[in-house]
């Protein structure tokens, strides 16, 4: 699939302070792709950098071929922006600031298309209302409206479900679905794991500024897949020395539960330890194997960096 | 180039405006009238007429340049400042928005308000005294110039100021001042003779005074050096704000 956004060796200085350190990304056309990391990582700097926000130190960034420095017009036509904050005029309505969205944009207005999007959002209803008396979930489906008003081709969402109930979450989750088959490309920030887990093709991991990982994400899970399987005994566990040699075996639940971390139900490894739990007189009552979640995955590879 | 984008920016500031009609005109025109029923009628009566003009006409392209000039400064620094304050400038800063783009809408709308507000003033003047305009092109003229141009400045103040207090600093400090001193009230010739040469050093003064003669033909300093004050004034702004776009100061990270 061909590169939509390129980004080769983008650094950005904040005083001492190195915010992005010699990144390269490509994200791909009409992908939805998911950069993780934890707070500080970088990832709403590398979001403002190609965005036009902030100007990287070092390194070019190119959008569709175009670059974001020198041809800065070509990329910023091309691009929607929601942002991690609730940055917003509350004294304007909420159809006046769509349209100025999208006449800056040097587009004049679209009464179709702006109510469009504000009936998608769920947001026809509150058109004329004036932004302070929204709620706060009101204001982040606004901001996304926002970003749609000039129908970008790329579409940035920095903690799109920061602070929002359940419900809201699964209708952005939609949304951005819907995006993704109209042939938006998608590149999502995320603290939510299982929304990465969800909606993403491909998974990018930023710790320190540095781009950690960059991998599909069924081959990243499958990768980085570890089984944990867990065995409920009968009654407590008192002298779990037998096991002590096995380091991927500890004891949970107050001595009642065996945790086994990355072995195989089919391996020998686990029909030896049943066998030793019978030699010593231990009954149990179930085995349940787990898969590790994204989220797992995550905290394994920022921790061991 | 994006004349969408400066007229989105244009249409969207001047909402702002009709948002508040009634405080941005009625202050202005209440103030004015108080400044003629004291300076004009009280006080005015008691000074003799300045070079041919009585003291009520006199005061009326001062009163009109005071506002014109704060009202630029504050309408302007308000317009780019508000959106930095709550966030919101990140739409004009990740659009396809040129630098004179920009400038063009929100100096632009700050200058069309204070026009109007100029605009106004003079109406009000009306009431209270009687004037022939004796060049009405010329005060047309210095109205758009000086409009624009402290509309660049306050623009400038806007982006420089990253608190409340700041970006009153110096409309309150520096611009009032030299309003007041420039001989909006009254004729520099009226000042002993060292102040008269402090006046010179005001920028203000050159203002007010060629404004002054577009009202009644005579003014202390000829018309040519008022027009080139105010056209240097404009250059020194747009420079400024040209540094400002091309560095990122204090608007990209």
């Amino acid at each position: 699939m061909k590169s939509q956004i390129s980004i080769e060796n983008v650094s950005k200085v904040f005083g001492r302070h190195k915010a992005l350190d010699n990144v390269s990304l490509e994200i791909k056309k009409g992908e939805i792709f998911a950069l993780l990391g934890p707070n500080g990582a970088g990832k709403t700097t590398l979001i403002s950098a190609i965005c036009g926000l902030c100007r990287q130190s070092s390194g070019t960034i190119k959008v569709n071929d175009f670059d974001t420095l020198s041809q800065y017009k070509e990329t910023r036509n091309q691009i929607g922006l929601v942002p991690q904050e609730l940055p917003l005029d509350g004294f304007e309505s909420v159809y006046n600031s769509c349209q100025f969205s999208r006449g800056l944009f040097g587009l004049k207005d679209s009464r179709d298309h702006v109510e469009k999007i504000l009936k998608t959002l769920s947001l026809f209803d509150k058109r004329d209302e004036q932004i302070f008396g929204l709620s706060g979930g009101m204001k982040r489906r606004l901001l996304i409206a926002k970003a749609l008003a000039h129908e970008p081709k790329i579409l940035f969402l920095d903690e799109p479900t920061a602070g929002v109930d359940v419900s809201l979450r699964r209708d952005i989750w939609r949304l951005i679905e819907d995006q993704k088959k109209m042939g938006v490309t998608i590149i999502l920030t995320t603290h939510y794991i299982e929304e990465a887990e969800q909606l993403a093709d491909r998974v990018g991991i930023i710790n320190s500024g540095e781009i950690i990982l960059v991998k599909e994400k069924t081959t990243l899970m499958s990768e980085f897949s570890k089984k944990t399987t867990f065995i409920r005994l009968t009654k407590k566990l008192k002298d779990p020395s037998f096991m002590k040699k096995n380091k991927k075996i500890s004891l949970t639940e107050n001595g009642m539960t065996l945790k086994l971390v990355g072995i195989n139900n089919t391996s020998n490894e686990l029909q030896s330890i049943v066998n030793l739990l019978s030699q010593n007189g231990i009954a149990f009552t179930e085995i349940n194997t787990v898969d590790n979640s994204l989220e797992d995955i995550f905290l394994d590879l920022v921790e061991t960096q | 180039m994006n004349i969408q984008a400066a007229i989105t920016i244009y249409k969207f500031e001047m909402a702002r405006f009709r948002r508040t009609i009634f405080q941005s005109l009625v202050a202005p025109i209440i103030t004015t009238s108080l400044y003629f029923v004291v300076f004009g009628a009280a006080i005015g009566s008691k000074i003799e007429s300045i070079n041919g003009v009585s003291y009520g006409s006199f005061i009326v392209p001062g009163l009109i340049m005071l506002y014109l000039m704060t009202e630029s400064i504050n309408n302007a620094a308000f317009g780019i400042y508000f959106p930095k304050f709550v966030g919101s400038i990140f739409e004009v800063l990740s659009a396809p928005v040129s630098s004179l783009e920009a400038t063009v809408g929100y100096v632009g709308a700050a200058a069309s308000k204070s026009t109007i507000i100029g605009l106004m003033i003079f109406l009000t003047s009306n009431l209270f005294v009687t004037h022939d305009i004796k060049y009405p092109l010329v005060m047309a003229v210095f109205i758009i110039l000086t409009a624009i141009t402290f509309s660049l400045f306050g623009f400038i103040i806007g982006i420089w100021a990253q608190n409340w207090e700041k970006l009153s600093i110096i409309p309150t400090l520096l611009v009032t001042p030299l309003v007041f001193l420039g001989g909006s009230f009254y004729s520099i010739d009226m000042l002993p003779e060292f102040w008269q040469k402090v006046s010179l050093l005001n920028p203000v003064f050159y203002l007010i005074s060629g404004f002054r003669w577009s009202f009644f033909g005579t003014s202390e300093i000829p018309i040519a050096l008022s027009i080139v004050a105010i056209l240097s004034f404009m250059a020194i702004c747009l420079l400024i704000i040209a540094i400002i776009f091309k560095t990122g100061y204090r608007l990209r990270t």
